[in-house]
């Protein structure tokens, strides 16, 4: 990838993530979120990444992020004062920040950057038939367990978000 | 000068760094959920970056994995919430101190 596109997009998912963060209203927030997933899309292309810059946007900028979008407008919040609230708070998470930050920095020191390969990448890299084939062989029974997985979830937030008959009638009294 | 995997390294760093920082910093329930969102999609991206760089396909496939355990973890937590604001009428989450003693 050509430093002219990787220093811009790099740029923007930054600022984009920057208002996630510091952003008053959630909306503006989910917003600034599915910015920063569309622009990561954009990367894995890059990358040779193409299914996961597909599923990125149907799964993650799709999906989840209207989910988001979805329960914030269900619980109909009034913008928050944003992070100036509590200063020591705010010291202390960019603090942490900062801790993360120069952690991973120290981390990256040991990286070696590979040299440059003589061949080209292997045949078909990235492509949805290698990662299916890599799926149902070697990590076949954590794919299964997924399955397990969102199936107990479906089941956990029905559960969760059902009202019960005792908060129904109460619904009902209050109103 | 050519694009490395350093350069992807540092990008998926600062972006795991600002996910951390608006853990810590924000109440909102909501935003503190979607600061993890965006933790998970700096790994996902170191994830992606490696596999690229070292030609193998299993970071991939890894990343597909942390996709269908945030669309698992969206749906529950998401669900927590609503009943959260359900019972308290909040989502700030330094009036939820039910633990607290």
């Amino acid at each position: 990838m050509s430093p002219f596109l990787f220093y811009p997009l790099a740029t923007m998912s930054v600022i984009f993530a920057l208002s996630v963060v510091l952003a008053k209203s959630p909306v503006r927030s989910a917003l600034g979120l599915v910015a920063v997933m569309a622009i990561l899309a954009v990367q894995f292309a890059f990358l040779q990444a193409h299914l996961l810059a597909a599923l990125q946007i149907i799964v993650y900028a799709g999906a989840i992020m209207v989910l988001f979008l979805f329960v914030i407008t269900l619980l109909n919040l009034e913008s928050d004062r944003g992070i100036g609230e509590k200063p020591k708070l705010s010291a202390i998470g960019f603090g942490a920040g900062a801790v993360v930050a120069g952690g991973l920095a120290l981390a990256m020191l040991g990286v070696v950057e590979p040299a440059a390969r003589a061949v080209a990448l292997p045949e078909g890299f990235g492509t949805t038939a290698v990662l299916a084939r890599q799926m149902f062989n070697r990590y076949f029974v954590a794919f299964e367990l997924t399955s397990i997985l969102l199936l107990v979830a479906v089941v956990g937030s029905v559960v969760l978000a059902k009202r019960t008959a005792a908060e129904n009638s109460e619904g009902v009294t209050g109103a | 000068m050519t694009i490395g995997l350093v350069h992807w390294l540092v990008l998926s760093a600062l972006l795991m760094a600002i996910g951390a920082i608006g853990v810590v910093v924000r109440r909102n329930v909501l935003i503190i959920f979607m600061s993890i969102e965006l933790m998970l999609n700096a790994a996902n991206l170191a994830f992606v970056a490696g596999a690229h760089s070292l030609g193998l396909m299993h970071g991939q496939s890894i990343v597909f994995f942390v996709m269908t355990v945030a669309a698992a973890e969206a749906a529950v937590g998401l669900a927590v919430i609503l009943a959260l604001f359900r019972n308290r009428q909040t989502v700030a989450a330094d009036e939820i101190a039910l633990l607290k003693w």
